[in-house]
Protein backbone atom coordinates (compact mmCIF):
# COMPACT_ATOMS: atom_id res chain seq x y z
CA UNK A 1 0.00 0.00 0.00
CA UNK A 2 0.73 3.88 -0.21
CA UNK A 3 2.08 6.03 2.61
CA UNK A 4 -0.74 8.21 1.14
CA UNK A 5 -3.69 6.43 1.62
CA UNK A 6 -5.81 2.89 2.60
CA UNK A 7 -7.20 3.38 -1.16
CA UNK A 8 -8.95 0.75 -1.51
CA UNK A 9 -8.65 -2.64 0.34
CA UNK A 10 -5.87 -1.10 2.65
CA UNK A 11 -3.16 -3.11 2.17
CA UNK A 12 -2.67 -3.86 -0.79
CA UNK A 13 1.32 -5.36 -1.76
CA UNK A 14 1.00 -6.73 -5.25
CA UNK A 15 3.07 -2.92 -6.86
CA UNK A 16 5.64 -1.92 -5.11
CA UNK A 17 5.61 1.09 -3.04
CA UNK A 18 6.64 3.53 -5.75
CA UNK A 19 4.51 1.94 -8.64
CA UNK A 20 1.37 1.56 -6.58
CA UNK A 21 1.96 5.14 -5.79
CA UNK A 22 2.08 6.01 -9.52
CA UNK A 23 -0.70 3.91 -10.19
CA UNK A 24 -2.64 5.41 -7.39
CA UNK A 25 -5.21 8.42 -8.28
CA UNK A 26 -5.52 10.15 -5.28
CA UNK A 27 -1.91 10.80 -5.54
CA UNK A 28 -1.91 12.43 -8.79
CA UNK A 29 -5.15 14.45 -7.75
CA UNK A 30 -2.13 15.61 -5.02
CA UNK A 31 -0.15 16.37 -7.36
CA UNK A 32 -2.16 18.01 -9.78
CA UNK A 33 -3.82 20.08 -6.37
CA UNK A 34 -0.31 21.61 -5.22
CA UNK A 35 0.76 22.61 -8.69
CA UNK A 36 -2.48 24.62 -8.76
CA UNK A 37 -1.01 26.44 -6.08
CA UNK A 38 2.45 26.89 -6.79
CA UNK A 39 1.05 28.14 -10.47
CA UNK A 40 -1.58 30.42 -8.70
CA UNK A 41 0.79 31.75 -6.51
CA UNK A 42 2.72 33.32 -9.62
CA UNK A 43 -0.15 34.10 -11.56
CA UNK A 44 -1.80 35.89 -9.50
CA UNK A 45 -0.96 38.02 -6.54
CA UNK A 46 -3.92 37.16 -4.89
CA UNK A 47 -3.96 33.40 -4.39
CA UNK A 48 -0.81 33.26 -1.61
CA UNK A 49 -2.27 35.70 0.76
CA UNK A 50 -3.59 34.55 4.38
CA UNK A 51 -6.63 35.62 4.11
CA UNK A 52 -7.37 34.14 0.72
CA UNK A 53 -6.06 30.57 1.52
CA UNK A 54 -8.09 30.58 4.52
CA UNK A 55 -11.04 31.59 2.59
CA UNK A 56 -9.76 28.38 0.45
CA UNK A 57 -9.60 26.13 2.87
CA UNK A 58 -13.31 26.79 4.64
CA UNK A 59 -14.90 27.06 1.49
CA UNK A 60 -14.06 23.36 0.74
CA UNK A 61 -14.08 22.39 4.19
CA UNK A 62 -17.93 22.12 3.82
CA UNK A 63 -17.77 20.48 0.80
CA UNK A 64 -15.23 17.74 1.70
CA UNK A 65 -16.86 17.19 5.20
CA UNK A 66 -19.89 16.26 3.04
CA UNK A 67 -17.48 14.76 0.90
CA UNK A 68 -16.10 11.67 3.53
CA UNK A 69 -20.20 10.95 4.51
CA UNK A 70 -20.53 10.56 0.68
CA UNK A 71 -17.58 8.42 0.31
CA UNK A 72 -19.12 5.68 2.55
CA UNK A 73 -22.08 5.56 0.19
CA UNK A 74 -19.85 5.47 -2.89
CA UNK A 75 -18.22 2.69 -1.49
CA UNK A 76 -21.08 0.30 -1.19
CA UNK A 77 -22.16 1.24 -4.97
CA UNK A 78 -24.00 3.70 -3.79
CA UNK A 79 -25.47 7.34 -4.52
CA UNK A 80 -26.99 10.31 -2.29
CA UNK A 81 -28.21 12.94 -4.61
CA UNK A 82 -30.10 14.97 -1.22
CA UNK A 83 -27.19 15.89 0.41
CA UNK A 84 -27.41 19.06 -0.64
CA UNK A 85 -31.22 19.42 0.06
CA UNK A 86 -30.52 17.88 3.37
CA UNK A 87 -27.87 20.91 4.37
CA UNK A 88 -30.67 23.05 3.45
CA UNK A 89 -32.97 20.87 5.78
CA UNK A 90 -30.86 20.91 9.11
CA UNK A 91 -29.48 24.67 8.52
CA UNK A 92 -33.09 26.04 8.60
CA UNK A 93 -34.15 23.60 11.47
CA UNK A 94 -30.92 24.86 13.66
CA UNK A 95 -32.18 28.62 12.71
CA UNK A 96 -35.99 28.06 13.34
CA UNK A 97 -35.23 26.38 16.64
CA UNK A 98 -32.77 28.87 17.95
CA UNK A 99 -34.77 31.89 16.44
CA UNK A 100 -37.54 30.10 19.10
CA UNK A 101 -35.48 30.97 21.77
CA UNK A 102 -34.15 27.49 21.83
CA UNK A 103 -30.03 27.01 23.08
CA UNK A 104 -27.40 26.21 20.49
CA UNK A 105 -27.17 22.76 21.65
CA UNK A 106 -30.88 22.00 21.01
CA UNK A 107 -30.38 23.72 17.71
CA UNK A 108 -27.47 22.03 16.97
CA UNK A 109 -29.09 18.44 18.05
CA UNK A 110 -32.36 19.42 16.26
CA UNK A 111 -30.09 20.08 12.80
CA UNK A 112 -28.39 16.48 13.19
CA UNK A 113 -31.35 15.01 14.28
CA UNK A 114 -33.24 16.06 11.13
CA UNK A 115 -30.19 15.14 8.64
CA UNK A 116 -30.30 11.46 10.22
CA UNK A 117 -33.86 11.27 9.32
CA UNK A 118 -33.23 11.70 6.16
CA UNK A 119 -30.20 10.04 5.88
CA UNK A 120 -32.65 6.81 7.80
CA UNK A 121 -35.39 7.26 5.33
CA UNK A 122 -32.93 6.48 2.44
CA UNK A 123 -31.17 4.04 3.68
CA UNK A 124 -34.29 1.89 5.07
CA UNK A 125 -35.51 2.53 1.49
CA UNK A 126 -32.79 1.23 -0.11
CA UNK A 127 -31.25 -1.27 2.17
CA UNK A 128 -34.39 -3.28 3.41
CA UNK A 129 -37.09 -2.42 0.98
CA UNK A 130 -34.12 -2.40 -2.04
CA UNK A 131 -34.48 0.22 -3.88
CA UNK A 132 -32.25 2.18 -6.18
CA UNK A 133 -30.18 4.62 -4.77
CA UNK A 134 -30.60 7.05 -7.49
CA UNK A 135 -34.13 7.31 -7.17
CA UNK A 136 -34.58 7.27 -3.72
CA UNK A 137 -32.11 9.68 -3.16
CA UNK A 138 -33.33 11.70 -5.94
CA UNK A 139 -37.02 11.88 -4.65
CA UNK A 140 -35.41 12.88 -1.18
CA UNK A 141 -33.63 15.23 -2.53
CA UNK A 142 -37.21 17.02 -3.37
CA UNK A 143 -38.48 16.21 0.04
CA UNK A 144 -35.90 17.62 2.09
CA UNK A 145 -35.84 21.04 -0.24
CA UNK A 146 -39.97 21.45 -0.12
CA UNK A 147 -39.60 20.56 4.21
CA UNK A 148 -36.87 23.36 4.25
CA UNK A 149 -39.34 25.75 2.89
CA UNK A 150 -42.66 24.10 5.12
CA UNK A 151 -40.46 24.46 8.13
CA UNK A 152 -39.05 28.04 7.45
CA UNK A 153 -42.34 29.39 5.59
CA UNK A 154 -39.76 30.28 2.77
CA UNK A 155 -38.30 33.31 4.99
CA UNK A 156 -34.35 34.16 5.41
CA UNK A 157 -33.39 34.07 9.46
CA UNK A 158 -30.23 35.57 10.31
CA UNK A 159 -31.92 36.00 14.19
CA UNK A 160 -30.53 33.47 16.06
CA UNK A 161 -31.61 33.83 19.52
CA UNK A 162 -29.75 34.39 22.71
CA UNK A 163 -27.06 31.55 21.19
CA UNK A 164 -26.72 33.38 17.89
CA UNK A 165 -23.59 34.55 18.61
CA UNK A 166 -21.91 31.34 19.48
CA UNK A 167 -23.83 29.89 16.18
CA UNK A 168 -21.74 32.32 14.44
CA UNK A 169 -18.74 31.94 16.09
CA UNK A 170 -18.66 28.03 15.55
CA UNK A 171 -19.18 28.32 11.68
CA UNK A 172 -17.52 31.80 10.51
CA UNK A 173 -14.76 32.17 13.86
CA UNK A 174 -10.94 30.33 13.93
CA UNK A 175 -9.05 28.53 16.40
CA UNK A 176 -4.99 28.93 16.08
CA UNK A 177 -5.51 31.30 12.68
CA UNK A 178 -7.74 27.94 11.33
CA UNK A 179 -10.86 28.93 10.33
CA UNK A 180 -13.55 25.85 12.18
CA UNK A 181 -15.00 24.19 9.84
CA UNK A 182 -11.69 23.24 8.64
CA UNK A 183 -10.71 22.15 12.00
CA UNK A 184 -13.27 19.95 12.39
CA UNK A 185 -12.80 18.20 8.78
CA UNK A 186 -9.62 17.71 9.64
CA UNK A 187 -11.20 15.61 12.75
CA UNK A 188 -13.44 14.21 10.80
CA UNK A 189 -11.33 13.01 7.64
CA UNK A 190 -8.77 11.26 10.45
CA UNK A 191 -11.26 9.58 12.05
CA UNK A 192 -12.79 8.23 8.75
CA UNK A 193 -9.70 7.33 7.87
CA UNK A 194 -9.25 5.25 10.54
CA UNK A 195 -12.49 4.19 10.90
CA UNK A 196 -12.32 2.88 6.74
CA UNK A 197 -9.25 0.89 7.49
CA UNK A 198 -9.46 -0.45 11.18
CA UNK A 199 -13.52 -1.29 12.03
CA UNK A 200 -15.42 -3.90 11.06
CA UNK A 201 -18.12 -1.62 9.61
CA UNK A 202 -15.46 -0.10 7.41
CA UNK A 203 -13.88 -3.38 6.38
CA UNK A 204 -17.72 -4.46 5.70
CA UNK A 205 -18.51 -1.52 3.76
CA UNK A 206 -15.55 -2.14 1.01
CA UNK A 207 -17.16 -5.83 0.78
CA UNK A 208 -20.01 -4.74 0.08
CA UNK A 209 -19.13 -2.72 -2.47
CA UNK A 210 -16.81 -5.42 -3.79
CA UNK A 211 -19.20 -8.10 -4.36
CA UNK A 212 -22.58 -7.69 -1.98
CA UNK A 213 -23.32 -11.00 -2.79
CA UNK A 214 -20.19 -12.29 -1.46
CA UNK A 215 -20.72 -10.26 1.56
CA UNK A 216 -23.83 -11.64 2.84
CA UNK A 217 -22.83 -15.28 1.77
CA UNK A 218 -20.12 -14.83 4.76
CA UNK A 219 -21.81 -13.24 6.82
CA UNK A 220 -21.69 -9.57 6.56
CA UNK A 221 -24.67 -7.72 7.96
CA UNK A 222 -25.00 -6.12 4.77
CA UNK A 223 -28.34 -4.70 4.78
CA UNK A 224 -27.64 -3.01 7.84
CA UNK A 225 -24.11 -1.73 6.25
CA UNK A 226 -25.63 -0.13 3.88
CA UNK A 227 -28.47 1.79 5.86
CA UNK A 228 -25.47 3.31 7.98
CA UNK A 229 -23.53 4.80 5.07
CA UNK A 230 -26.91 6.90 4.53
CA UNK A 231 -27.19 7.58 8.20
CA UNK A 232 -23.82 8.48 7.86
CA UNK A 233 -23.68 10.54 4.90
CA UNK A 234 -27.02 12.64 6.09
CA UNK A 235 -24.75 13.26 9.87
CA UNK A 236 -22.32 14.45 7.66
CA UNK A 237 -24.52 16.73 5.37
CA UNK A 238 -26.02 18.14 8.93
CA UNK A 239 -22.35 18.57 10.47
CA UNK A 240 -21.75 21.06 7.30
CA UNK A 241 -25.01 22.85 7.60
CA UNK A 242 -24.30 23.65 11.33
CA UNK A 243 -21.19 24.90 10.88
CA UNK A 244 -22.30 27.00 7.03
CA UNK A 245 -25.14 28.59 9.15
CA UNK A 246 -22.85 29.95 11.51
CA UNK A 247 -20.57 30.99 8.89
CA UNK A 248 -22.99 32.76 6.63
CA UNK A 249 -24.82 34.16 9.51
CA UNK A 250 -28.01 34.09 7.16
CA UNK A 251 -30.00 30.89 5.94
CA UNK A 252 -32.55 30.95 2.97
CA UNK A 253 -34.22 27.70 2.22
CA UNK A 254 -31.78 28.12 -0.53
CA UNK A 255 -29.06 26.67 1.48
CA UNK A 256 -26.83 23.79 -0.32
CA UNK A 257 -28.88 24.11 -3.75
CA UNK A 258 -26.58 21.74 -5.92
CA UNK A 259 -23.98 20.96 -3.40
CA UNK A 260 -25.01 17.48 -4.57
CA UNK A 261 -22.85 17.84 -7.71
CA UNK A 262 -19.96 19.14 -5.94
CA UNK A 263 -19.80 16.86 -3.30
CA UNK A 264 -19.97 14.15 -5.49
CA UNK A 265 -17.25 15.65 -7.96
CA UNK A 266 -15.48 15.88 -4.78
CA UNK A 267 -15.58 12.00 -3.57
CA UNK A 268 -15.23 11.00 -7.19
CA UNK A 269 -12.38 13.33 -8.29
CA UNK A 270 -10.93 11.89 -5.32
CA UNK A 271 -10.60 8.58 -6.49
CA UNK A 272 -13.96 6.57 -5.37
CA UNK A 273 -15.24 4.70 -7.72
CA UNK A 274 -18.77 5.13 -8.60
CA UNK A 275 -18.96 0.84 -9.02
CA UNK A 276 -18.39 0.69 -5.46
CA UNK A 277 -15.34 -0.97 -3.37
CA UNK A 278 -13.28 1.58 -3.95
CA UNK A 279 -12.42 5.22 -1.87
CA UNK A 280 -10.78 7.01 0.63
CA UNK A 281 -11.45 9.50 3.50
CA UNK A 282 -8.07 11.34 2.05
CA UNK A 283 -9.26 10.92 -1.61
CA UNK A 284 -12.27 13.27 -0.37
CA UNK A 285 -10.16 15.95 0.98
CA UNK A 286 -8.03 16.17 -1.63
CA UNK A 287 -10.74 15.88 -4.39
CA UNK A 288 -12.49 19.00 -2.69
CA UNK A 289 -9.62 21.05 -2.42
CA UNK A 290 -8.88 20.19 -5.70
CA UNK A 291 -12.07 21.86 -7.15
CA UNK A 292 -12.06 24.13 -4.78
CA UNK A 293 -8.30 25.58 -5.58
CA UNK A 294 -9.80 25.48 -9.52
CA UNK A 295 -12.96 27.37 -8.62
CA UNK A 296 -11.06 30.11 -6.88
CA UNK A 297 -8.56 30.35 -9.49
CA UNK A 298 -11.00 30.88 -11.81
CA UNK A 299 -12.39 33.56 -9.88
CA UNK A 300 -8.48 35.01 -9.31
CA UNK A 301 -8.32 34.88 -13.15
CA UNK A 302 -10.96 36.92 -13.80
CA UNK A 303 -13.12 33.91 -15.31
CA UNK A 304 -16.63 34.82 -15.72
CA UNK A 305 -17.98 33.17 -12.96
CA UNK A 306 -21.02 31.31 -14.68
CA UNK A 307 -18.23 28.94 -16.50
CA UNK A 308 -17.85 27.21 -12.63
CA UNK A 309 -20.49 24.93 -13.32
CA UNK A 310 -19.40 23.99 -16.78
CA UNK A 311 -15.74 23.05 -14.14
CA UNK A 312 -17.29 21.31 -11.87
CA UNK A 313 -19.31 18.84 -14.53
CA UNK A 314 -16.50 18.39 -16.55
CA UNK A 315 -14.74 17.19 -13.37
CA UNK A 316 -16.70 14.55 -12.57
CA UNK A 317 -16.72 13.34 -16.15
CA UNK A 318 -12.70 13.34 -16.54
CA UNK A 319 -12.75 11.53 -13.09
CA UNK A 320 -14.42 8.45 -14.13
CA UNK A 321 -13.50 8.74 -17.46
CA UNK A 322 -9.67 8.47 -15.54
CA UNK A 323 -11.04 5.73 -13.69
CA UNK A 324 -12.83 3.54 -16.66
CA UNK A 325 -8.82 3.83 -18.09
CA UNK A 326 -6.88 3.21 -15.29
CA UNK A 327 -8.97 0.21 -14.59
CA UNK A 328 -9.28 -1.22 -17.83
CA UNK A 329 -5.36 -0.68 -17.97
CA UNK A 330 -5.33 -3.07 -15.30
CA UNK A 331 -7.21 -6.24 -16.24
CA UNK B 1 -23.75 -40.62 14.71
CA UNK B 2 -24.77 -38.77 11.67
CA UNK B 3 -22.83 -34.84 11.32
CA UNK B 4 -25.40 -34.03 9.53
CA UNK B 5 -29.49 -35.23 8.49
CA UNK B 6 -31.76 -34.07 6.28
CA UNK B 7 -35.49 -35.49 7.37
CA UNK B 8 -38.42 -35.12 4.95
CA UNK B 9 -37.05 -31.44 3.65
CA UNK B 10 -38.91 -29.82 1.00
CA UNK B 11 -39.10 -26.50 -0.44
CA UNK B 12 -41.58 -24.71 -2.76
CA UNK B 13 -41.08 -20.77 -4.03
CA UNK B 14 -44.88 -20.31 -4.70
CA UNK B 15 -46.34 -23.07 -6.87
CA UNK B 16 -42.74 -24.39 -7.61
CA UNK B 17 -41.66 -27.47 -5.85
CA UNK B 18 -37.76 -26.94 -5.63
CA UNK B 19 -37.52 -30.21 -3.12
CA UNK B 20 -39.69 -33.01 -2.46
CA UNK B 21 -39.25 -34.81 0.65
CA UNK B 22 -35.33 -35.31 0.61
CA UNK B 23 -33.93 -37.33 2.80
CA UNK B 24 -29.68 -37.42 3.23
CA UNK B 25 -27.74 -38.15 5.82
CA UNK B 26 -23.80 -38.02 6.20
CA UNK B 27 -20.83 -39.23 8.23
CA UNK B 28 -17.90 -38.11 9.50
CA UNK B 29 -14.89 -38.11 7.42
CA UNK B 30 -16.90 -39.12 3.98
CA UNK B 31 -17.25 -37.58 0.48
CA UNK B 32 -20.98 -37.11 -0.72
CA UNK B 33 -21.06 -36.64 -4.22
CA UNK B 34 -24.15 -35.11 -5.24
CA UNK B 35 -24.99 -35.21 -8.85
CA UNK B 36 -28.37 -34.31 -10.84
CA UNK B 37 -29.23 -31.85 -13.99
CA UNK B 38 -29.76 -28.17 -13.87
CA UNK B 39 -32.82 -27.47 -12.13
CA UNK B 40 -32.65 -30.79 -10.51
CA UNK B 41 -32.23 -28.89 -6.69
CA UNK B 42 -28.99 -29.30 -6.09
CA UNK B 43 -28.53 -25.57 -5.43
CA UNK B 44 -31.65 -25.77 -3.56
CA UNK B 45 -30.46 -28.58 -0.98
CA UNK B 46 -27.14 -26.30 -0.33
CA UNK B 47 -28.73 -23.16 -0.08
CA UNK B 48 -30.87 -25.01 2.87
CA UNK B 49 -27.72 -26.57 4.24
CA UNK B 50 -26.00 -23.29 4.29
CA UNK B 51 -29.03 -21.20 5.98
CA UNK B 52 -29.35 -18.98 2.88
CA UNK B 53 -33.25 -19.67 3.44
CA UNK B 54 -35.56 -22.12 5.69
CA UNK B 55 -37.28 -25.50 4.10
CA UNK B 56 -40.63 -25.46 4.00
CA UNK B 57 -41.20 -28.49 5.52
CA UNK B 58 -38.66 -31.03 7.00
CA UNK B 59 -36.33 -31.01 9.59
CA UNK B 60 -32.22 -30.53 9.58
CA UNK B 61 -30.34 -32.06 12.66
CA UNK B 62 -26.91 -31.53 13.33
CA UNK B 63 -25.24 -34.58 15.23
CA UNK B 64 -28.26 -35.27 16.49
CA UNK B 65 -29.51 -31.79 17.54
CA UNK B 66 -32.62 -30.38 15.07
CA UNK B 67 -31.17 -27.09 13.96
CA UNK B 68 -33.18 -24.19 12.12
CA UNK B 69 -30.59 -21.63 10.14
CA UNK B 70 -32.11 -18.07 9.10
CA UNK B 71 -28.41 -16.65 8.64
CA UNK B 72 -25.72 -18.31 7.03
CA UNK B 73 -24.50 -17.52 10.33
CA UNK B 74 -25.99 -19.31 11.42
CA UNK B 75 -25.22 -22.77 9.52
CA UNK B 76 -21.45 -21.23 10.01
CA UNK B 77 -21.97 -20.94 13.93
CA UNK B 78 -23.30 -24.48 13.79
CA UNK B 79 -19.54 -26.04 11.94
CA UNK B 80 -21.06 -25.67 8.15
CA UNK B 81 -19.01 -23.98 5.89
CA UNK B 82 -19.92 -23.55 1.89
CA UNK B 83 -17.52 -22.96 -0.72
CA UNK B 84 -19.67 -21.63 -3.44
CA UNK B 85 -19.56 -22.40 -7.15
CA UNK B 86 -18.30 -18.32 -8.00
CA UNK B 87 -15.87 -18.74 -4.43
CA UNK B 88 -18.04 -15.66 -3.01
CA UNK B 89 -14.67 -13.51 -3.40
CA UNK B 90 -14.26 -9.90 -3.42
CA UNK B 91 -12.22 -8.81 -6.24
CA UNK B 92 -11.18 -5.11 -4.62
CA UNK B 93 -10.18 -6.94 -1.07
CA UNK B 94 -6.54 -9.03 -0.10
CA UNK B 95 -6.66 -12.46 0.44
CA UNK B 96 -6.79 -12.47 4.12
CA UNK B 97 -9.40 -9.86 4.26
CA UNK B 98 -11.24 -12.40 1.91
CA UNK B 99 -10.61 -15.53 4.33
CA UNK B 100 -11.68 -13.62 7.43
CA UNK B 101 -14.56 -12.06 5.41
CA UNK B 102 -17.58 -11.60 7.93
CA UNK B 103 -15.53 -12.52 11.16
CA UNK B 104 -12.93 -10.13 11.21
CA UNK B 105 -10.00 -10.54 13.86
CA UNK B 106 -10.04 -7.86 16.41
CA UNK B 107 -8.03 -6.74 19.11
CA UNK B 108 -8.42 -4.23 22.03
CA UNK B 109 -9.71 -3.25 25.27
CA UNK B 110 -13.37 -3.79 25.41
CA UNK B 111 -15.76 -1.32 23.07
CA UNK B 112 -12.41 0.03 21.70
CA UNK B 113 -11.22 -2.88 19.51
CA UNK B 114 -9.59 -2.14 15.83
CA UNK B 115 -8.50 -5.09 12.84
CA UNK B 116 -6.05 -7.23 13.63
CA UNK B 117 -4.69 -7.13 10.21
CA UNK B 118 -1.01 -8.65 12.01
CA UNK B 119 -2.83 -11.98 13.33
CA UNK B 120 -5.14 -11.88 10.14
CA UNK B 121 -2.04 -11.86 7.89
CA UNK B 122 0.03 -14.44 9.72
CA UNK B 123 -2.88 -17.03 9.96
CA UNK B 124 -3.56 -16.82 6.35
CA UNK B 125 -0.55 -17.26 5.61
CA UNK B 126 -0.58 -20.66 8.00
CA UNK B 127 -3.33 -21.56 5.52
CA UNK B 128 -2.51 -21.02 2.22
CA UNK B 129 0.73 -23.35 3.28
CA UNK B 130 -1.09 -26.00 4.87
CA UNK B 131 -2.82 -26.17 1.48
CA UNK B 132 0.49 -26.05 -0.56
CA UNK B 133 -0.77 -22.52 -2.09
CA UNK B 134 1.37 -19.75 -2.92
CA UNK B 135 -1.67 -17.15 -2.59
CA UNK B 136 0.47 -14.41 -0.82
CA UNK B 137 -2.13 -12.63 2.13
CA UNK B 138 -1.53 -9.10 0.78
CA UNK B 139 -2.37 -9.76 -2.63
CA UNK B 140 -5.32 -8.48 -4.07
CA UNK B 141 -8.16 -10.98 -5.34
CA UNK B 142 -8.19 -9.98 -8.40
CA UNK B 143 -4.48 -10.19 -9.44
CA UNK B 144 -5.01 -13.56 -8.83
CA UNK B 145 -5.02 -17.00 -10.54
CA UNK B 146 -8.01 -19.28 -10.45
CA UNK B 147 -5.92 -21.57 -8.39
CA UNK B 148 -5.12 -19.07 -6.07
CA UNK B 149 -8.78 -17.86 -5.61
CA UNK B 150 -10.00 -21.69 -5.11
CA UNK B 151 -7.50 -21.84 -2.37
CA UNK B 152 -8.73 -18.39 -0.68
CA UNK B 153 -12.47 -19.78 -0.97
CA UNK B 154 -11.30 -23.31 1.04
CA UNK B 155 -8.73 -21.23 3.57
CA UNK B 156 -12.29 -19.75 4.73
CA UNK B 157 -13.67 -23.41 5.36
CA UNK B 158 -10.17 -24.55 7.50
CA UNK B 159 -10.78 -21.45 9.37
CA UNK B 160 -13.25 -22.11 11.52
CA UNK B 161 -12.59 -25.93 11.80
CA UNK B 162 -15.89 -26.87 10.37
CA UNK B 163 -16.97 -30.56 10.52
CA UNK B 164 -18.79 -30.04 7.36
CA UNK B 165 -18.02 -28.49 4.03
CA UNK B 166 -20.04 -28.18 0.97
CA UNK B 167 -18.55 -27.73 -1.89
CA UNK B 168 -20.86 -26.14 -5.06
CA UNK B 169 -18.80 -26.91 -8.37
CA UNK B 170 -15.73 -26.42 -7.11
CA UNK B 171 -13.66 -28.25 -10.56
CA UNK B 172 -16.47 -26.14 -12.82
CA UNK B 173 -14.13 -23.53 -14.42
CA UNK B 174 -10.43 -24.12 -13.52
CA UNK B 175 -7.86 -26.00 -15.28
CA UNK B 176 -6.86 -29.86 -15.24
CA UNK B 177 -3.84 -29.68 -13.24
CA UNK B 178 -6.02 -27.32 -10.79
CA UNK B 179 -8.93 -29.98 -10.99
CA UNK B 180 -6.48 -32.79 -9.31
CA UNK B 181 -5.52 -30.16 -6.83
CA UNK B 182 -9.00 -29.18 -5.39
CA UNK B 183 -9.24 -33.03 -5.38
CA UNK B 184 -6.24 -33.84 -3.51
CA UNK B 185 -7.64 -30.64 -0.80
CA UNK B 186 -10.82 -33.06 -0.44
CA UNK B 187 -9.46 -35.88 0.40
CA UNK B 188 -6.87 -34.15 2.95
CA UNK B 189 -9.89 -32.58 4.31
CA UNK B 190 -11.72 -36.49 4.76
CA UNK B 191 -8.85 -37.53 6.29
CA UNK B 192 -9.45 -35.22 9.09
CA UNK B 193 -12.67 -36.43 9.39
CA UNK B 194 -14.83 -33.60 8.03
CA UNK B 195 -17.80 -34.44 6.09
CA UNK B 196 -18.16 -32.95 2.30
CA UNK B 197 -20.56 -32.55 0.34
CA UNK B 198 -19.22 -32.30 -3.53
CA UNK B 199 -21.89 -31.05 -5.30
CA UNK B 200 -20.38 -31.93 -9.17
CA UNK B 201 -21.54 -32.55 -12.81
CA UNK B 202 -18.18 -33.85 -13.23
CA UNK B 203 -18.75 -37.94 -12.99
CA UNK B 204 -14.45 -38.33 -13.18
CA UNK B 205 -14.72 -36.06 -9.75
CA UNK B 206 -17.34 -37.76 -7.90
CA UNK B 207 -15.81 -41.24 -8.53
CA UNK B 208 -12.18 -40.07 -8.00
CA UNK B 209 -12.99 -38.44 -4.91
CA UNK B 210 -16.62 -39.50 -3.47
CA UNK B 211 -17.93 -42.70 -0.65
CA UNK B 212 -21.33 -42.17 -1.86
CA UNK B 213 -23.15 -40.72 -4.74
CA UNK B 214 -26.34 -39.25 -4.23
CA UNK B 215 -28.70 -38.40 -7.11
CA UNK B 216 -31.21 -35.96 -7.69
CA UNK B 217 -34.03 -35.33 -10.40
CA UNK B 218 -36.86 -32.90 -10.36
CA UNK B 219 -36.46 -32.14 -6.74
CA UNK B 220 -36.81 -35.54 -5.66
CA UNK B 221 -33.61 -37.92 -4.51
CA UNK B 222 -33.77 -41.28 -6.80
CA UNK B 223 -30.43 -43.27 -5.39
CA UNK B 224 -28.47 -42.84 -2.64
CA UNK B 225 -25.58 -45.47 -2.76
CA UNK B 226 -21.94 -46.23 -2.54
CA UNK B 227 -19.67 -45.33 -5.04
CA UNK B 228 -18.63 -48.83 -5.18
CA UNK B 229 -21.79 -50.00 -5.74
CA UNK B 230 -22.15 -47.51 -9.04
CA UNK B 231 -21.06 -46.82 -12.07
CA UNK B 232 -20.72 -43.81 -14.09
CA UNK B 233 -23.13 -45.18 -16.54
CA UNK B 234 -26.22 -45.91 -13.88
CA UNK B 235 -25.39 -42.52 -12.38
CA UNK B 236 -26.11 -41.04 -15.85
CA UNK B 237 -29.15 -42.90 -16.43
CA UNK B 238 -30.75 -41.49 -12.94
CA UNK B 239 -29.61 -38.33 -13.68
CA UNK B 240 -31.12 -38.23 -17.14
CA UNK B 241 -34.36 -40.27 -16.01
CA UNK B 242 -33.22 -43.24 -18.24
CA UNK B 243 -33.22 -45.27 -14.95
CA UNK B 244 -35.97 -44.49 -12.71
CA UNK B 245 -34.30 -45.52 -9.37
CA UNK B 246 -31.60 -47.67 -8.39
Amino acid sequence: MTSLTSHDSGAEQTHTRWSGLLANQVFWVAVATVLACIVLSFATNSFATSQNLFNVTRNFAFVAIVALGMTAVIVTAGIDLSVGSTIGLAGVVISVVMHAGFSIWIGIAAALLSAVAVGLVNGILIAYVGMQPFVVTLGMLSVGRSLAMVISQNRTIFEFGPDGGKLLALGGGSTFGIANPVLVLIVLALAMGFIFRFTRWGRHIFAVGGNERAANLTGVPVRRRKCSVYVLCGLMAGIAAVLEVGWLGAVTTGLGTGDELRVIAATVVGGANLMGGVGSAFGAVIGAALIEVIRNSLILLGVNSFWQGTFVGSFIILAVLFNRLSRSGND
Amino acid sequence: MAVLELNGISKHFGAIRALNNVTLSLEAGEVLGLMGDNGAGKSTIVKIIAGNFLPSEGEIRVEGRPVRFHRPIDARDNGIEVVYQDLALCDNLTAAANVYLGRELRRGIGPFKIIDYKTMYSRSRELFAELKSETRPRDLVRQMSGGQRQAVAIARTRLSQARIVLMDEPTAAISVRQVAEVLQLIERLRDQGIAVILISHRMPDVFTVADRVAVMRRGRKVADKRVADSSPEEVTGLITGALEVA
